[in-house]
């Protein structure tokens, strides 16, 4: 209907240039300082920390090798291990957890759904303390199980909310019909749940990846050499003075990558992730 | 569902003989229920609310990791020592200034910016995919980013494309330590503002638009009085989200200031981190710890009341 409207009046695809420039120029502002990353990760050393900055120049992948060839591979694959376990874990607890909160829901169920988010946005001073002494008795500390644990801790009640959101959306038919058959817990959400809910477990994962990849406080606090992510070989950079721009460029480009891409490929699903299923 | 379940366990008490096993099949029922529920419900349990327990005892310890000997308890000693210590005064007000700041801003810009992408322009799937990007980022990849190429007084490219107007090498990070930390959190959540807005304003029902513009209505008088009342909702959803992180920023500061100069950029989560792990104080931390609940519980209790109107329709089902 608006489109007809639009191609009818000349002056109005004049608004619409005007219009598309301004939120171009305003993107790209926002947009340039990963830009800005990517471009000093393809330059050499010199000229990622030239006076001026060097805007011209023949792009080269040598820092992303020199990266990848020494010390950046473990903290990676590090934070691939804490990342896919904890997105697991919360997958595994919190899809049985949203059911109970939906499809069958228990008498309480607001009570727990409350219960569960007031537990997300407690501060993490409140457990941060007797967490670090646990994990030093039971010697977790600097062990990817310890951030596999806390990552769950974090994203649980974010999952848990995600995925009552979408199990709303079944059809309350199915489950009658299935009941009918006599069917059970298990193989109602084997054989009913898990097929039609993928798109809920994407966003999940999706929610998941983007805060456990992404997590810092704890993974510098519990963690040193063995079991550090990728955020913490970034901290190997923190005092640098115009001595490693290019290095520090390409892994932080490296590090940021996972996210980044996961995040464009599913935008859809990061929208309704990031409010808990609130917004679709 | 869940009505049907009480009703019939209402009968079951009131009637005899054949109805009371029903009843009995109902709370059986209701009871099994719950059996999915209980291994993350145990599970949160164990690892938040414990662990709160335990900071509260802990908070009542003279404990100090580095210092020989065992803990001795306190008292009340730890939350004097905190209620009295001027740097915790000072990591409160550097939250409040950063939290509102950041969300602020970011909500103003967001929500112009996805008005912005809401009008009739070319490009706006690729509008939105670069715009995205600044959340997506690492937060501590983007703040070395900042500080290191953009704002380095020597080497950054945003002191080069201001001298012109004579402000290159202004030492942005040190000179301006807090505006910098906003700039990068308002940078990562205005994005993340704008996502919520934008899917807001695409949820709006544009007949109404198109009504009001048949009407008379200018475009300025449909902003104010239509759409911005129709995503308010969405925004202080956006809103009371993006608080609840930024309350929690670690990464930007840990990365690009440390909490300096002195303590200008000190927040409450850093303070905890220097405490804990610089200074192994554990019951002082947890005095901390025990503070920062309280004061979350109360701006939280506030915030979860505007969740509840927000999901208010869907917590019914």
């Amino acid at each position: 209907m608006s489109r007809a409207v639009t191609v009818a009046r000349p002056g109005q695809s004049r608004a619409k240039v005007a219009w598309s420039v301004l939120a171009w120029l305003v993107a790209l502002v926002f947009f340039f300082p990963v830009l800005w990353m990517m471009l000093e990760a393809l330059k050499t050393e010199s000229q990622a920390a030239s006076i001026p900055p060097t805007i011209a120049f023949i792009p080269t992948l040598a820092q992303f090798q020199e990266v990848l060839s020494r010390d950046f591979p473990p903290f990676f694959i590090n934070s691939a291990i804490a990342t896919i376990g904890s997105t697991l874990l919360v997958l595994l607890l919190g899809l049985p957890a949203a059911y109970a909160l939906s499809i069958r829901p228990v008498a309480q169920a607001r009570d727990v759904l409350f219960f569960f988010i007031s537990t997300r946005f407690l501060p993490f001073a409140a457990s941060l303390v007797p967490l670090y002494l646990l994990a030093r008795d039971l010697q977790l500390l600097d062990n990817v199980f310890a951030l596999i644990l806390i990552y769950t801790t974090i994203n649980l009640p974010l999952g848990v909310w995600l995925l009552r959101s979408f199990l709303l959306e079944l059809p309350n038919e199915l489950f009658e019909a299935a009941r009918v058959d006599g069917a059970g817990f298990w193989r109602e959400l084997i054989s009913i749940v898990l097929p039609l809910i993928t798109p809920g477990l994407a966003a999940t994962s999706l929610i998941c990846l983007i805060f456990a990849w992404n997590e810092f406080f704890y993974a510098v606090n519990f963690t040193s050499s063995i079991a550090a992510t990728s955020p913490i070989f970034l901290v190997g950079f923190i005092s640098g003075r115009g001595l490693f721009y290019a290095k520090l460029a390409a892994a932080a480009t490296l590090a940021s990558l996972p996210v980044l891409l996961a995040g464009w490929v599913a935008q859809k699903q990061l929208i309704r992730g990031l409010t808990m299923g609130a917004v679709k | 569902m869940t009505s049907a379940g009480t009703t019939a366990t209402a009968e079951g008490v009131t009637g005899g003989g054949r109805r009371s096993s029903s009843a009995a099949a109902a709370i059986r029922e209701g009871r099994l229920r719950w059996l999915p529920l209980l291994p993350a419900l145990l599970y949160v349990v164990l690892v938040t609310q414990v662990p709160f327990l335990l900071t509260i005892y802990y908070s009542l310890f003279n404990w100090n990791l580095l210092r020989p000997g065992a803990p001795t308890f306190a008292g009340a000693q730890n939350y004097a020592t905190v209620v009295q210590d001027p740097s915790i005064r000072t990591a409160l007000l550097n939250t409040v200034v950063l939290t509102l700041l950041a969300v602020g801003i970011s909500v103003v810009l967001g929500v112009a910016i996805a008005l912005l992408l809401n009008k009739d322009i070319f490009g706006k799937g690729a509008l939105r995919t670069l715009m995205i990007g600044p959340f997506l980022v690492m937060p501590v990849a983007a703040a070395l980013i900042w500080k290191d190429t953009l704002l380095n007084p020597i080497f950054g490219l945003v002191g080069y494309l201001v001298s012109p107007i004579g402000l290159g090498r202004v030492d942005w990070v040190g000179q301006f330590p807090m505006a910098t930390i906003i700039t990068i959190e308002v940078w990562r959540w205005t994005p993340f503002m704008m996502l919520i807005a934008l899917a807001g304003l695409q949820s709006q029902n544009l007949e109404v638009l198109e009504a009001a513009g048949v009407d008379g209505a200018t475009s300025l008088q449909s902003l104010r009085y239509i759409t911005l009342p129709f995503i308010r909702p969405f925004v202080e959803l956006g809103a009371l989200l993006g608080s609840l992180f930024i309350v929690q920023t670690f990464d930007s500061i840990f990365m690009t200031t440390q909490g300096g100069p002195g303590e200008a950029t000190t927040n409450l989560p850093f303070l905890l981190y220097l405490v804990a792990f610089q200074g192994f104080d554990i019951g002082k931390a947890s005095a901390i710890g025990v503070v920062a609940v309280i004061l979350t519980m109360i701006v939280a209790t506030l915030a979860l009341r505007t969740l509840f109107t927000i999901f208010h329709v869907e917590a019914r089902r």
